[in-house]
C-alpha cells in the first residue's frame, strides 16, 4: 500500500515534468525506478522500455509496466499489481492531461505572447538534451553492459547504430526494426 | 466543422488509432484520422492543438487526443478521446509484460529480449538527432543541450532542479526582441 502511494508520487511529477514529450523524462523515471526505489533492475526497466516501443499506442504507456512490476518486487498479489499498473497509468497520464484541458482553454489569450515563442525556442535544446540522458539511460544497460562479454556488447551497440542509422536512409516502421533486433538477438546473442 | 460526433464515435476512432498505431509517430496517425478521414478539425485547428500539446508538458499525442476530444464533446469527448488512445496499447503492453515475468529467464527470450532492447535504444538515438539536428548544429542551443545531458545524465541532477536551473538562462537568452525598424 504504501509503494502505491510511492509510485503515484513519483509518476505525477514526472507526468508534469515531461516537458516536450515523454522520453524527457526517460532518464529521471530510469534513476527513481531503478536506483531510487529498486522497483525494478536495470535489465527490467530496458526490456518493458523497448516492449512499449513494439506495443501501439503511446510508447510511454509501458510505465504501467514498471507498476506492474513494482508491485510483484513488492510481494503484492497479482490483483494488486493490476491496480498498481492503473494507479501509475492515471499517475502519469492525468496531470498534464488536465493541465493540457485547462490551457487549452485560455490558450487564445497567450497565444501572440512573444514570449511563448521564447520559451519554446529555449526548451528546445533543453528537452533534446534530456532525450539524449535517457538513450544512455537506457542504453547504458542495453547496448554497453560491463556485465556482459565484450562480444555480446559489441554486437548490442552494432544493433543500436544499424537501427539509427537505418531510419536515416528510408523511412521505415521502427516497429519492424525493432522485432528484426529481437530476431538478430535471438540468433547472435544466446548464450555469449 | 460542426459534425458533432458523440462520445462512443470518437472512442472509436481513437481506439482505432491506438490499436493500428505500431511503431510510434503517433502524430500522424491522429492528423490522418481527425482532419483526413472525419474532418472533425481544419489543418489549422489541428496544428493549433500540436502547438499546445508540444508546448506543455505530457506526451503529445495525448495531449492533442485532450484537445481535440474538448473540442469535439467537452470533457467528456476528452476523456474518450484519451482512453481511446491509451487503452489498446495498455492491454497489449500487459500481455506482454505477464509473457515477460513469465519466460524472461528462458535463454532464447533473454537473447531476443536483449536484441530488442538495443535496437530500441538505435530508435531513441535517431529520434533524438532527428528532432534535434537545429539544436545540435546551433552553438548556443548545443550549450544547452549539453549541459542538461551532463547534469541529468551523468550527475543525476534531479529533473525539477535541473528545469529552474537551466530553463530561466534558455529563456532569457531566446526573450523577444524589439524590433527597431518599428
Amino acid at each position: 500500500m504504501k509503494e502505491l502511494v510511492s509510485l503515484l508520487n513519483v509518476f505525477c511529477l514526472l507526468s508534469l515534468l515531461a516537458v516536450g514529450g515523454g522520453s524527457a523524462v526517460l532518464p529521471q523515471m530510469e534513476h527513481e525506478t531503478v536506483s531510487v526505489h529498486k522497483w525494478v533492475s536495470a535489465d527490467d526497466f530496458a526490456t518493458i522500455y523497448s516492449l512499449g516501443q513494439m506495443a501501439p499506442g503511446p510508447n510511454m504507456t509501458m510505465v504501467g509496466l514498471i507498476g506492474f512490476k513494482a508491485a510483484i518486487h513488492d510481494g503484492m498479489p497479482d490483483g494488486w499489481a493490476f491496480a498498481a499498473m492503473i494507479v501509475v497509468l492515471l499517475a502519469f497520464y492525468l496531470p498534464s492531461s488536465f493541465l493540457t484541458y485547462a490551457v487549452s482553454h485560455i490558450w487564445d489569450s497567450f497565444k501572440e505572447n512573444p514570449w511563448r515563442d521564447a520559451v519554446q525556442r529555449g526548451m528546445a535544446p533543453i528537452t533534446i538534451g534530456l532525450m539524449l540522458a535517457g538513450v544512455y539511460a537506457v542504453g547504458k544497460t542495453a547496448s554497453f553492459n560491463p556485465e556482459h562479454s565484450s562480444h555480446f556488447n559489441a554486437l548490442t551497440i552494432t544493433i543500436g547504430l544499424a537501427v539509427t542509422a537505418w531510419l536515416f536512409l528510408r523511412r521505415t516502421n521502427p516497429a519492424l526494426l525493432i522485432l528484426l533486433g529481437g530476431v538478430v538477438g535471438w540468433f547472435f546473442l544466446r548464450g555469449i | 466543422m460542426e459534425n458533432n460526433p458523440t462520445c462512443p464515435e470518437i472512442f472509436r476512432a481513437f481506439f482505432r488509432i491506438g490499436v493500428t498505431s505500431f511503431g510510434g509517430g503517433l502524430v500522424a496517425y491522429l492528423r490522418d484520422e481527425i482532419v483526413t478521414k472525419k474532418a472533425w478539425m481544419t489543418p489549422d485547428d489541428f496544428l493549433a492543438a500540436l502547438e499546445i500539446g508540444q508546448t506543455l508538458p505530457g506526451l503529445n499525442s495525448v495531449n492533442v487526443a485532450i484537445i481535440a476530444g474538448r473540442r469535439l464533446a467537452g470533457a467528456r469527448g476528452a476523456i474518450a478521446a484519451a482512453t481511446g488512445l491509451v487503452i489498446p496499447g495498455a492491454v497489449i503492453l500487459v500481455i506482454l509484460g505477464l509473457l515477460y515475468v513469465r519466460f524472461r529467464h528462458n535463454q532464447d527470450v533473454a537473447a531476443a529480449l536483449a536484441g530488442i532492447a538495443a535496437a530500441a535504444v538505435g530508435l531513441l538515438l535517431q529520434v533524438t538527432l532527428k528532432i534535434g539536428a537545429k539544436q545540435f548544429l546551433n552553438p548556443l542551443d548545443l550549450f544547452f543541450v549539453l549541459l542538461t545531458f551532463v547534469l541529468v545524465g551523468l550527475f543525476h541532477v534531479s529533473l525539477p532542479v535541473a528545469l529552474f536551473l537551466i530553463a530561466p538562462f534558455a529563456i532569457i537568452l531566446r526573450r523577444p526582441r524589439k524590433e527597431a525598424a518599428k
